[in-house]
Order: C-alpha cells, then structure tokens, then sequence
C-alpha cells in the first residue's frame, strides 16, 4: 500500500511517500492512521492530534471510517489552504 | 469544456480571457478572480505545495460541477505552486457565460471552493528564516457551505 504525507504531516513523518504493508486488522483510514503512529517518534507526532489530519484514498478526499483495500494509495495532509 | 491548469509559472490574464471568446458571439460576459499573495507581517514569500494527480482530478471536477449547474460557455482554472512572492499572483478563475448572473456566481462557487476543495497548502517564509503553515479558516469552510444549501 503506497502513502502519501503532504505538508506539515510530510515534515513531521519526514519522508513524502512510502510503501507499507498493514497488518490484516488495519481495515479502515483511522486504523491506518493508529497503526502508522507506531513505525517512528516522527509519525507518531503527525497523527498526534488525529483531527487535525485528513486523508484521500485514491486520491479521493475520504472520512476516517473509509475502508481501505490492497493496493490503495492513501494521502494524509492538514486541512487544505489554497486559492 | 473547462481549462483546469496547474503551474509554477505566472499567469497571462489577457490571453486566458480571450481564448474564452475567440471565435464566437454567443459569449455575453466574462467574470474573473485573481488571488494574489499579501505581503502580512513582513512575509517574504508563500510556498505551495500540492498533491500532484489529485489537484488535477479536485480541480477538474469543482469546473465540471460549476458547468452543471450554470449554463457557462467556458471555465478557466489556473493555480500556480511553488515559490511565490507578495504581490504576485496565486490563482486565476475565469467564467464565461451569455448572462451576467450565471458568470458571476459561477466565479465566487469556483473561488470559494478552490479554498477547502482542492488539495493545495500554503506555507510562508519571513525574513528571519521563520517558517508556518497556512491554517484553514472555519470562514471558507462557511463560504462553501453556502453552495450546498442552494
């Protein structure tokens, strides 16, 4: 499963993608999101405060509860600041 | 059919808005918006950064529903990442339609929904070497929740 982290969710994790393989529990946004907390002190700081963060599946914006599939791309990023 | 952009460089605001009219007379008016970079605080320059593939996909489908839901004869959409310096210019939207109103209100839906619909983030630089993220304000996601009561 590829992720993505963008902006200061990017900074904190410390790399702009990765390829990671979840455990068989992980089935949804939100459980990802617990279990990247895991991998390092950098990702456990990015989803520290977990409403701060939102998430794209197939770069679809998408709610914590969206279940996840083999082979997703999955994005995590603040809250989106353009125009 | 909208022209959905997203670059480095600057914009040319002329040539855009004639390519919305160029050989054809069913055109009655066009509305624009420009978002340009304040320089707050001393701000030195804004950076964006974008989530290339989905910005493209978010903003081509914010123009598709814009053309839905106004009778438009044509829709531009440019949004500059990057490096970008006060004064200078972020975004561009152009609507195209016979009327007045459907062109207007067409701008200020694409406008306010670029702000909490397409995956773009500002950060700002100052002088000092200081560095913050842009946060998102509850007021844009209020100005886009206005379309949806419609």
């Amino acid at each position: 499963m590829q992720v993505l982290y963008f902006a200061w969710v990017r900074q904190k994790v410390g790399v702009g993608q990765e390829e990671v393989s979840p455990p068989p529990e992980v089935t949804d946004v939100a459980g990802l999101m617990h279990w990247l907390s895991g991998r390092s002190a950098g990702h456990a700081a990015a989803f520290a405060n977990a409403r701060q963060v939102r998430a794209a599946v197939n770069q679809e914006f998408c709610p914590p509860d969206h279940p996840l599939r083999p082979g997703d791309e999955v994005a995590f990023f603040p809250p989106v600041t353009g125009g | 059919m909208a022209v959905v952009r997203v670059q480095e460089s600057p914009f040319d605001m002329a040539a855009e808005q004639a390519a919305l009219s160029a050989g054809r007379t069913d055109v009655g008016g066009i509305a624009s918006f420009v978002g340009l970079c304040r320089g707050d605080d001393g701000l030195s320059a804004l950076v964006l950064e974008h989530y290339p593939g989905m910005t493209e996909r978010a903003l081509a489908g914010i123009a598709a529903e814009a053309e839905a839901r106004w009778p438009l004869t044509g829709c531009t959409v440019v949004h500059r990442v990057g490096r970008i310096l006060p004064g200078e210019p972020i975004v561009l939207v152009l609507t195209a339609s016979a009327h007045r109103a459907a062109a207007l209100e067409a701008c200020a839906f694409l406008i306010d929904w670029l702000k909490t619909g397409a995956p773009f983030w500002k950060r700002e630089e100052f002088p000092d070497g200081r560095e913050r993220w842009v946060e998102a304000k509850d007021s844009d996601d209020a100005a886009t929740a206005r379309w949806q009561q419609a």
